[in-house]
């Protein structure tokens, strides 16, 4: 029973290993070389026998645990269990918004070796180990983030006090960079909450609110957020959460308040069942499997925690510690903690705007066609306070598309994470119509409109007829060359491409296309929207299927001719899925849809040529003319029932198939060279599209291969993997199969470059 | 100097209970040396407006408040209301068939009695001729109620309105889950046994769960009670400020039950009961037992407690306004005059149950009177903190800048003039019927202590507000 609660908990991890959400290591470039005269980090003061300890680290917005910030934290420490008149402390951040985000992930990407790592870990394990033994009582005052090495140091604490409030999460994020919680977390976690909650919490990385966690055991206490009074909101709240911590603090070291928690009865038989080592070992074995299932093997992370808590759980403190240690220094080294640091850093980039701040900010967006990308993108403005304008052409399909707004409000319902009043409340923020009433308020209009030269042409007319000067136009499109479009304006300069992924508030990524003429303030307010959409954003420029839509393109290409070699959809399907790619290849086809899939191969295939030949093109022509469209029409490779799970292959597609059928080369068919034709091909285009100039940089690059696309994340995305497997060796790849298929292989002059200088790196 | 000595006490650390109390005495000290009656000059002489009619209160009554699930625990809303009704009637003897219209405020009603204020006043014997609707603001519903009449006056549509308001919480109507009712609802279209039989075949026993009316404010569902405890954080008020407040409610309540200044109250012979002829919430203690409490709201440290805290209320009451020419035609001598009032809203969340903050000041400047203009202050009392949140709010010229634009503060009341027969707190709190019960006291304490002006102000749920001036009646 308790097995399988923690095994449907584990069940969303894989989605948690495939997007970076809120990673607990914090990258700062600040160092203090000076001698440690006066304290920087950590302040301290009394208030009667309580000592208030202050964490704040300076030039930042945030609290990173560094060795400065260790050092002064162990001397304060010192000095707190050194004075007489001090019975308990409290442990509280100077900053509002971020108890502790974490450790400083420079100071581990700096280490050369796993020994390094190792004794940083031993060191953090000692400082918390003294602190969790400390007999005057500590109370940690939490309010913002407390993340892992944060989440870690309040653990180690004797109370914990968070604020109610979004901003207070608390997690331990360090398996989404491939690593584990290595200063005692994984040895405390276990005890704290129960045995399934801790691996749910380590193996998925979330974070937790807090009134969950205080249901949870992980915090003790909780503190309503306080509005305005004598001080600003956020001033005064914190200064109430440290007078609360202070009398808790003082009940403590009294001994009125007691250490022990009332659990609930679930809880109870939770840590009954887990005091049973047979039950133990069942739960072990049992998130094992899934992980494995879920991983493919392709993540040593999480594998490496399940061993840590074992060995601690089963084989004592002191073994735990060790594994906990030797495990963080081996994950540290290893290249697919590198490719998830790599994201991380790549999206904190694409969390910002390059172009700075626009003149005008988007109060009014409108947005044309209520489709699935129109509504999604209503969607995900609306709940951000942005006033929006849906427009379509029917009252069918306007009513759908509000429909698709309200369901995915309402969801947010039902998990808790929005009451039924603030749904009302932002989804007032959405007016539908039909006509083009109120559009001269617009200060951007996105048109998501069939992807139709002509009918893009006629809105953008139509449109422009009736908005303000400064209003700007950007089209939602996967494909159409956005200087294209803009042909029509009148003002080209405010037209810009917004490519966003389906479904919108899923996919984090955003795709935004300028033209030689669009404007920087107009690329500024794209970016502005689009970050306040709480999208990750790549700026490409203007091109046949800009960068994400021209890297997939030759991939699918050679999806194609792989099934005309006799590989069947499953099959294929699970070549890739266990390379990493969370959406197996025959099955994106389906889900893109194949009619979209053959007008981008016939547009792109006009662009660029051979390049982007490999399977026959007549495979989707017979697949649209029969209907077989992928799961919008129920049957694509695959056939697709409401309401049934499991897939069954479209029994129809093997007379297609048969009929189109291209003898396999036997030298490069194995199932590693199929996986390779399929990744070598995605990297070189990827890294074409950096030679030409659309994409800016690298790490662009990486972050919407990983977040539109779906590359495998444990590799980091094109460029990191060329870094890191090796350019020759990739090269060598594509020689081999240029000798087998031709041009289509043949790899660009950035690769051969790469390959030939062993040295140049796109990530130096 | 008396400025430089305010200035002094209001740098020192607004923490400190102390500070609060010597930051309103300076205030306190200088009005009272002009707070000498008829001595004080005013801003202005009256607040009679031209070509406006005057509006008076006749006079007004209540029937004793109680705590819920007392004498009142068997009767029915109109009951209470009819109670109230009865008794203006005799007071003032007005003929039944002058009464234009009749308008009662409630909060909580009674499914059977949705239109309260006509089932009493036909009950009450009133003519059956005379219209009557009912308004609900929450703890504002009989303000409304009064402004509701003050409107059909002054625009000429009445000239004798009754305007009241009724609360009881000893019972509250407590329904069928929706699921339940959708299929008693349906039951009743059934046409066929089969119909009837499939329909019952649908029943499962979680249907029974009742369905209470709610506590908590809809649109952020929290309880009244833990925003007033975090207002009180927000505004440093401490624990012993609060309970140091309520003391002083239940003792001034006693004392002016005592010296029998409450003379607004009628008694009521409840049916099968004894009469009642006194409220029953006061109940002054000492601090060391209040300081006992538990935290009702915020465990198990928050400031709030059933102590500081107004109590569930049983309670109705009644006032008889009209034109003043209606009036001295009619013989009255009355009241007071009803002057410039507003009502004003603000965020249900963070700002709950600061009203009074966010009115007086509103209401001063329409009425062209300041502060010290005012001889009595009323203020609805739903909490010790929300009371002194309030007067830290409208003491605090960091408050007025951010939050209601305004460019100072407008300063506390000074106690001296505030609440000074009890409030909520001690006499009880009626919901529906607490607005009239302001006014009252005011009119009545002009009077007593021959002041010209009252402030009546109170905060309501919704994040809604109230403020109203009322003019004593010539003597």
């Amino acid at each position: 029973m308790v097995a399988s609660r923690a095994i449907g908990i584990l069940r969303r991890f894989s989605n948690a290993s495939r997007t970076l959400r809120c990673p607990g290591y914090i990258c700062r470039n600040f160092t203090r070389s000076s001698a440690l005269l006066s304290r920087t980090h950590i302040n301290y003061g009394l208030k009667g026998d309580v000592a208030v300890v202050r964490i704040n680290s300076p030039n930042s917005k945030v609290n990173t645990l560094n060795k400065e910030l260790q050092a002064e934290f162990i001397e304060v420490m010192n000095e707190i269990w050194a004075n007489d008149q001090v019975r308990s402390a409290v442990l509280i951040s100077a900053k509002p918004g971020c108890f502790v985000a974490g450790a400083d992930i420079n100071m581990i990407a700096s280490c050369k070796t796993p020994e390094e790592v190792r004794e940083l870990s031993q060191e953090g394990q000692r400082m918390f180990e003294k602190l969790e033994k400390s007999t005057k009582p500590i109370v940690a005052a939490i309010s913002g983030s407390c993340l892992g090495g944060g989440l870690e140091l309040a653990i180690s604490c004797q109370y914990r006090i968070a604020t109610k409030d979004k901003k207070t999460v608390l997690g331990v994020p360090e398996v989404l960079l491939g690593l584990l919680p290595g200063a005692g977390g994984t040895q405390r976690l276990p005890k704290l909450v129960s045995i399934p909650s801790a691996f749910d919490m380590m193996l998925t990385g979330r974070n937790i609110r807090a009134d969950r966690a205080k249901r949870m055991g992980l915090v003790d206490q909780l503190v309503e957020p306080l509005g305005p009074g004598i001080k600003p909101p956020e001033e005064r709240t914190v200064e109430y959460l440290e007078e609360v911590a202070v009398t808790f603090a003082k009940g403590l070291a009294d001994k009125k308040i007691s250490l022990k928690r009332n659990k609930g009865l679930m809880e109870r038989l939770t840590s009954f069942a887990m005091s049973i080592p047979f039950v133990r070992e069942q739960v072990y074995k049992r998130v094992e499997e899934q992980v494995r299932k879920q991983t493919k093997g392709l993540y040593p992370a999480p594998l490496r925690i399940i061993d840590v808590v074992k060995t601690g759980l089963e084989q004592g403190k002191e073994a735990g510690y060790l594994a906990e240690s030797q495990k963080f220094g081996e994950l540290a080294m290893t290249k697919e903690s590198k490719a998830l640091i790599g994201l991380y850093h790549g999206q904190v980039v694409c969390k910002k705007n390059k172009f700075g701040t626009p003149q005008k900010e988007v109060k009014h967006l409108s947005v044309l066609g209520a489709g699935l990308m129109g509504a999604g993108i209503a969607q995900v403005s609306v709940d951000k306070g942005i006033k929006t304008t849906l427009k379509d052409a029917t009252l069918g399909g306007l009513s759908r598309g509000q429909q698709q707004v309200f369901k995915g409000l309402n969801d947010k319902v039902k998990k808790k994470a929005l009451t039924s009043f603030e749904r009302d409340f932002i989804f007032s923020n959405l007016t539908g119509q039909l006509d083009y009433q109120g559009f001269e308020k617009s200060d951007m209009v996105i048109e998501a409109v069939f992807e139709d030269l002509n009918l893009k042409h006629k809105v953008l007319k139509e449109v422009e007829a009736v908005i303000p000067e400064h209003c700007i136009f950007a089209s939602n499109t996967s494909a159409l060359p956005i200087n294209e479009i803009a042909a029509v304006s009148k003002r080209p300069e405010k037209v810009i491409g917004m490519h966003y992924f389906s479904p919108v508030d899923k996919m984090q990524l955003l795709e935004i296309i300028t033209t030689e003429k669009t404007s920087k303030d107009t690329s500024a307010s794209a970016v502005a929207v689009g970050l306040r959409q709480g999208k990750v954003i790549i700026v490409v420029k203007d091109g046949p299927g800009f960068y994400t839509t021209r890297c997939l393109a030759p991939m699918m290409s050679e999806v194609l001719r792989i099934l005309q070699e006799g590989v069947g959809p499953k099959k294929l399907d699970s070549l890739t899925t266990s390379f990493g790619f969370p959406v197996g290849a025959a099955t994106l086809v389906d889900e893109v849809g194949v009619d979209v899939a053959k007008h981008v191969s016939e547009d792109l295939g006009k662009a660029f040529g051979e390049r982007f030949g490999g399977g026959s093109p007549e495979l989707l022509k017979q697949m649209v003319s029969k209907g077989f469209l992928g799961r919008k029409s129920g049957k694509g490779f695959y056939v697709y029932q409401e309401g049934v799970k499991s897939k069954n292959l479209n029994s129809d597609m093997d007379s297609v198939l048969a009929g189109l059928q291209m003898p396999p080369k036997a030298e490069v068919s194995s199932d590693e060279d199929i996986q390779y034709r399929l990744v070598t091909r995605f990297v070189n285009e990827a890294a074409l599209c950096l030679q030409e100039g659309i994409l800016a940089t690298p790490a662009e690059g990486d972050i919407g291969a990983v977040f539109g696309l779906g590359f495998p994340p444990c590799l980091g995305g094109p460029f990191r993997f060329v870094d890191l497997f090796g350019a020759q060796k990739v090269v060598d790849r594509l020689r081999k199969y240029e000798a087998a298929y031709g041009k289509q292989f043949t790899p660009c002059q950035l690769l051969i470059d790469h390959a030939n200088s062993p040295n140049k790196k796109f990530y130096q | 100097m008396t400025s430089i000595l305010t200035y002094t006490f209001k740098t020192l650390p607004s923490t400190s209970q102390w500070a609060f109390r010597f930051s309103i005495r300076p205030l306190s000290c200088s009005s009272q040396l002009q707070a000498a009656p008829a001595a004080q000059p005013k801003s202005k002489k009256t607040l009679a407006k031209p070509n406006l009619r005057n509006i008076v209160v006749v006079d007004g009554v209540r029937i004793p408040f109680l705590l819920s699930g007392t004498s009142y625990k068997d009767l029915m809303p109109h009951d209470l209301a009819r109670a109230a009704l009865s008794g203006l009637l005799q007071r003032t003897s007005v003929p039944k068939e002058v009464v234009d219209y009749i308008i009662f405020g409630t909060v909580i009603q009674e499914v059977k009695t949705s239109n309260v204020a006509r089932e009493a006043a036909l009950g009450a014997g009133f003519s059956d001729k005379t219209p009557a609707h009912t308004v609900t603001m929450a703890c504002i519903s009989s303000n409304q109620a009064m402004t509701t009449g003050v409107g059909l006056i002054a625009s000429g549509q009445s000239d004798v309105v009754v305007a009241g308001g009724v609360e009881l919480m000893s019972d509250i109507p407590i329904r069928h889950s929706r699921k339940m009712r959708k299929m008693m609802l349906d039951l009743n279209k059934a046409k066929t046994l089969g119909q009837r039989l499939s329909l019952i075949s649908k029943f499962r026993l979680n249907f029974l769960a009742p369905e209470l009316p709610a506590v908590a404010e809809f649109s952020t569902n929290e309880t009244m009670g833990h925003s007033a405890d975090r207002l009180a954080a927000a505004f440093a008020v401490s624990r012993l400020e609060q309970d140091e407040y309520a003391l002083r409610s239940h003792s001034l309540a006693k004392k002016a039950q005592d010296e029998g200044l409450l003379s607004d109250v009628v008694p009521f012979k409840v049916p099968g009961r004894d009469t009642v002829t006194k409220d029953n919430g006061i109940r002054p203690s000492s601090l060391e037992q209040m300081g006992k409490l538990k935290p009702a709201f915020v465990k198990p440290y928050g400031t709030v407690t059933a102590a500081n805290s107004s109590f569930l209320t049983d309670g109705a009451s009644a006032m008889l306004i009209m034109a003043e020419e209606k009036a001295l035609a009619m013989g009255y001598k009355p009241k007071a005059y009803l002057r410039d009032f507003v009502y004003v809203s603000q965020d249900p969340k963070d700002q709950l149950l600061l009203g009074p903050t966010y009115a007086t000041p509103k209401v001063l400047e329409k009425a062209g009177l300041t502060m010290n203009d005012i001889d009595a202050f009323e203020f609805h009392e739903a909490f010790s903190g929300q009371i002194l949140a309030n007067f830290k709010a409208m003491d605090s010229d960091w408050f007025a800048q951010n939050y209601m634009g305004r460019k100072a503060k407008v300063g506390a009341p000074p106690l001296e003039k505030f609440n000074n027969w009890g409030g909520s707190l001690s006499l009880g709190h009626p919901f529906g019927a607490t607005g009239c019960r302001l006014v009252m006291a005011a009119a009545h304490r002009l009077r007593k202590e021959g002041g010209q002006f009252g402030l009546v102000a109170a905060c309501a749920a919704g994040g809604q507000g109230h403020a109203m001036i009322v003019e004593a009646y010539p003597k």
